[in-house]
């Protein structure tokens, strides 16, 4: 892995930040290593899932006020562009989740070592995408 | 709602949502209402509705505590940091109302 980071001496300024430290960020080089995309990806997702409620929510009213809106929700699953959203939301829901359990195991001491920790943020990163295929071949 | 309080109502929440996804995927998965009747009937039975309750306000209280995070993290000037959290906590408020009314219409 390499990590570009320009070497500069730091300065200290009054209100004690660094006032000179390195900043380099081109996202096109900078290499993530993959708990921290799993980790920034569960944030993502995380905002992803609120945006996600009001909509979640008016489609459960809709469902539930008459058979005619019950139809109305069910018509809705027949487009292919809506069944792309739900896509979306399946796989923002599944990695959030699988990123939730790694975070809570790793509360009890399970899979704090490195080498452990790398092989879960690969299974949680691939489980997440695993979970939308399958929910993919469900819907389409 | 911050420190270890926070840190313990993200976890507890985050069970209790885990075990209700697990509990609805079955549901989903096994047999899922064919029909308006049939659906109306399983959300608005007491034990499938409470659960449901529960599990919204659990995720309201989630959300809170993580997009209060995000919001720490990014928004720094006080008056917009100040602004988005009451922003947020309205929304909040609102979606947990929007629950109940829908919850309970289907129950009447």
């Amino acid at each position: 892995m390499i990590l570009c980071v320009p070497i500069m001496p730091i300065q200290h300024s009054d209100d004690g930040s660094n006032a000179r430290r390195a900043v380099f960020l081109n996202l096109a080089q900078i290499q993530m290593p993959v708990g921290a995309v799993t980790s920034i990806t569960h944030r993502i997702t995380g905002v992803l899932l609120v945006i996600g409620i009001p909509f979640f929510l008016y489609l459960l009213d809709l469902s539930l006020q008459s058979p005619q809106s019950y139809t109305q929700v069910m018509t809705l699953f027949g487009h292919a562009a809506f069944k792309l959203l739900v896509l979306v939301f399946i796989w923002a829901l599944a990695h959030h989740l699988l990123a939730g359990v790694r975070h809570l195991l790793s509360d009890i001491d399970i899979g704090s070592g490195l080498s452990y920790a790398r092989r879960s943020a690969w299974s949680v990163n691939i489980g997440g995408l695993a979970v939308a295929l399958l929910a993919a071949g469900a819907l389409f | 709602m911050s420190g270890l309080r926070a840190w313990l109502v993200q976890r507890m929440t985050a069970l209790y949502m885990l075990f209700f996804i697990v509990f609805l995927l079955v549901y989903f998965l096994r047999a899922p209402a064919a029909s308006y009747t049939a659906w109306h009937a399983w959300v608005s039975s007491p034990a499938v509705s409470i659960a449901t309750f529960v599990f919204f306000i659990a995720l309201l209280m989630h959300t809170w505590v993580g997009m209060r995070d995000v919001i720490l993290d990014y928004v720094k000037p006080l008056a917009i940091r100040v602004f988005a959290l009451a922003l947020l906590g309205f929304f909040l408020v609102g979606l947990g109302a929007w629950v109940i009314r829908i919850l309970w219409t289907a129950h009447n």
